[in-house]
């Protein structure tokens, strides 16, 4: 039976976006193309230089200041020694550092952007009703969408890895870094402007000192979720630990498979407590 | 006259001005709430604040007067009205000033004290002076000057949620007077604390008032409080202002009936204090009288016990007239073998409540004592005569 809904003529919504995803890339490319060489290459230069370091070097250095870091206690500095070892006997040391160099920038680039849209967010009742919806947005899109559009930009390799884990990943900042500045009480707030402070005196000695713990949370998340988008961003040709999981599922192979998913574990768990501890109140 | 005041009003809400005509035609609060959906803050407040006044705004919670304060310094910007500092209207200024009048001649103390974490006590005294851009070794030592004044010179590094409530308002307390500002807003500074703090930080300000001399505009819920603390006190109600004046005339002479029921809550009892209702009392002296002498005072005075004091007044104890006569008739000359020490004693300040737990089983009148010395004494009557008489008036005298 024929209703009225299959008279509708359907919207070109997939030829629309490929259409402004070619515009863009055109229009863009002026700015494309330098981030692609430039970030690369710092992304190459970084991997390179890391690589070249001795891992028992490496892992020395990671566990000296695991144990500092986690105010003086053995528990981190063991794990780290024992997790990174693994690693580098499973012979997955290159891989390791291309996956930390990934997500070091990756999180890096989410955390310089996001913080400052996260104090815009709080400052500006409208900034936050438009931006709200496109985290959700970004959130929520299945993260592979990302890649589509990456490599249309950035071609393939590790630049458009970064580009869509920083899509990926850069809602949590943005959010806990609002709440976080809308958290600090009414009665603060009241006693920074009752001393004549100035918008900026306000937001660097009364209002990110308060929200800092909140904003490292969001950090740590981000953090994390741009961890998580090491194996998806493979696809794209994205070098590291990924790479071993996602060509060990292609040839059905648990055991390699299992083995780059421990490496990966072990990363998120040693990069985790060391964002973690450097959120902890010194008193 | 550092502060004046005139048709300051606050009305929340988006019609304001139909709410503002509205209160103009005599409508109430609630009229208004009714018909415009605008809630009346502050309705046409009017006073003026003397220079080194202790000028107390009271009222119950929801009466306007966190509203009130905040106008002050337009923490809340106001809907109509004048706040006139110096002869400069606050309320009409232009940011830029408005920050220099907040950072050089208000500052304000909070009800939950209002202090950065994340800073020690030295660095949240410093707080206002470092807004200010004043370079870091004079901040230190106004800050370290502030502290002192409030007792906390040897907290300066700790911070502070190591530090009780009663000093934590200390902190900010040191931290709004190391601005140096002509104005002090306090907003129900105190009433976090438990009472005995409380009271101890109302004798203490008021000492510092007597050194500092400043504005002082102090916002309470309790009555008490404002007796106690306030040169003048205006009461809010509604958002407007029913009565200023000092405590006396608002005692005695209530502007209206909210104003009448509100005082006759006050316990008198609370209110008056030893030394309000103590008289001088007759002594002897320790050292140089005997029994002889005892009696014959407490025959002139028609005593039955008499109080005993050194030379310098120190309070020694009391002897009763039976016992000195009976040291008289055996010859003894000194008071030390009669002397007893079991007599109920009160401070200057004791509340007359206080003194009516000690005094219904004491077998002689309580001694006033300040610092160990006799300062007076209180008999039952008199302690009767004042709750009963309206305002402890006229129970001074000898005859009480």
């Amino acid at each position: 039976m024929e209703t009225m809904l299959d008279n509708l003529p359907q919207i070109p919504m997939a030829d629309g976006i490929d259409w402004t995803v070619d515009q863009i890339t055109e229009v863009f490319s002026w700015l494309f193309n330098p981030i692609k060489s430039g970030l690369g290459a710092v992304l190459d230069y970084s991997a390179e230089y890391l690589a070249m370091v001795p891992p028992i070097i490496f892992i020395l250095i990671v566990a000296i200041v695991a144990f500092f870091l986690s105010g003086k206690k053995f528990g981190l500095a063991a794990f780290s020694i024992i997790g990174l070892l693994f690693i580098e006997n499973q012979g997955l040391w290159d891989q390791l550092v291309s996956t930390f160099t990934l997500v070091f920038y990756a999180s890096l680039i989410s955390v310089i952007v996001g913080i400052p849209v996260g104090i815009l967010m709080s400052k500006s009742r409208i900034a936050e009703n438009i931006i709200t919806p496109v985290l959700d947005f970004m959130q929520t899109m299945p993260a592979f969408v990302y890649l589509i559009p990456a490599v249309a930009f950035f071609g393939i390799g590790m630049v458009p890895g970064v580009f869509a884990s920083f899509i990926f990943a850069t809602p949590p900042v943005v959010r806990f870094t609002n709440l976080g500045i809308r958290q600090v009480s009414t009665e603060l707030v009241e006693a920074s402007d009752a001393f004549g402070t100035t918008g900026s005196q306000k937001l660097f000695k009364v209002e990110l000192p308060m929200a800092k713990r909140t904003i490292m949370a969001g950090v740590n998340q981000t953090v994390m979720l741009s961890l998580s988008m090491v194996v998806i961003a493979s696809m794209i040709g994205a070098p590291g630990l990924g790479r071993d999981v996602l060509s060990a599922l292609q040839r059905a192979d648990a055991g390699p498979g299992f083995v780059a998913g421990f490496a990966i574990v072990i990363l998120a768990i040693i990069i985790d407590r060391f964002t973690q501890n450097l959120n902890k109140e010194k008193h | 006259m550092p502060i004046k005041v005139e048709n300051l009003s606050k009305i929340f809400g988006k019609r304001t001005k139909e709410a503002t005509s509205l209160l103009d035609e005599g409508y109430s609060k609630e009229e208004v709430l009714e018909k415009t959906g605008c809630t009346v803050g502050v309705n046409r407040a009017n006073f003026e604040v003397k220079e080194g006044e202790v000028f107390v705004i009271m009222g119950l919670s929801g009466s306007g007067k966190s509203t009130l304060v905040r106008l002050l310094n337009r923490l809340i910007e106001p809907t109509e009205g004048n706040v006139e500092i110096d002869g400069d209207n606050l309320a009409t200024m232009n940011k830029e000033d408005l920050r220099e009048v907040r950072r050089t001649k208000m500052s304000m103390v909070f009800q939950k004290f209002a202090l950065f974490p994340f800073r020690t006590v030295l660095e949240n005294t410093e707080f206002g002076l470092e807004i200010q851009g004043i370079d870091k070794e004079e901040r230190s030592e106004k800050a370290q000057d502030a502290l002192e004044l409030v007792g906390l010179g040897s907290f300066m590094q700790q911070y502070p949620n190591q530090l009780s409530g009663g000093m934590q308002q200390r902190v900010g307390l040191a931290r709004a007077l190391a601005n140096d500002p002509e104005v002090l807003l306090m907003d129900e500074a105190f009433s976090a604390l438990d009472p005995l703090i409380r009271k101890d930080m109302q004798d203490e300000l008021l000492d510092l008032q007597e050194k500092m001399q400043k504005t002082i505009i102090f916002i309470t819920h309790d009555l008490d409080e404002a007796l106690r603390i306030g040169d003048r006190i205006a009461l809010m109600k509604d958002g407007s202002i029913v009565q200023i004046g000092t405590p006396e005339e608002i005692l005695i002479n209530p502007a209206n009936d909210y104003v009448e029921k509100f005082v006759e809550d006050v316990d008198r009892s609370k209110v008056l204090t030893a030394d309000k209702i103590m008289k001088r009392p007759e002594t002897v002296d320790f050292h140089k009288h005997g029994p002889r002498v005892a009696l014959e005072r407490m025959r002139e005075q028609g005593l039955s016990t008499i109080y005993v004091t050194d030379r310098s007044r120190n309070l020694k104890g009391y002897v009763t007239a039976d016992d000195a006569r009976s040291a008289r008739e055996e010859g003894i000359s000194s008071l030390e073998s009669i002397i007893k020490t079991d007599m109920p004693t009160v401070d200057l300040d004791t509340s007359i409540q206080d003194i009516f737990n000690v005094i219904h089983d004491a077998p002689v009148p309580v001694a006033v004592t300040e610092e160990g010395k006799l300062r007076g004494i209180i008999v039952r009557g008199a302690v009767i005569a004042a709750l009963a008489d309206g305002n402890g008036n006229g129970v001074n005298g000898d005859d009480a």
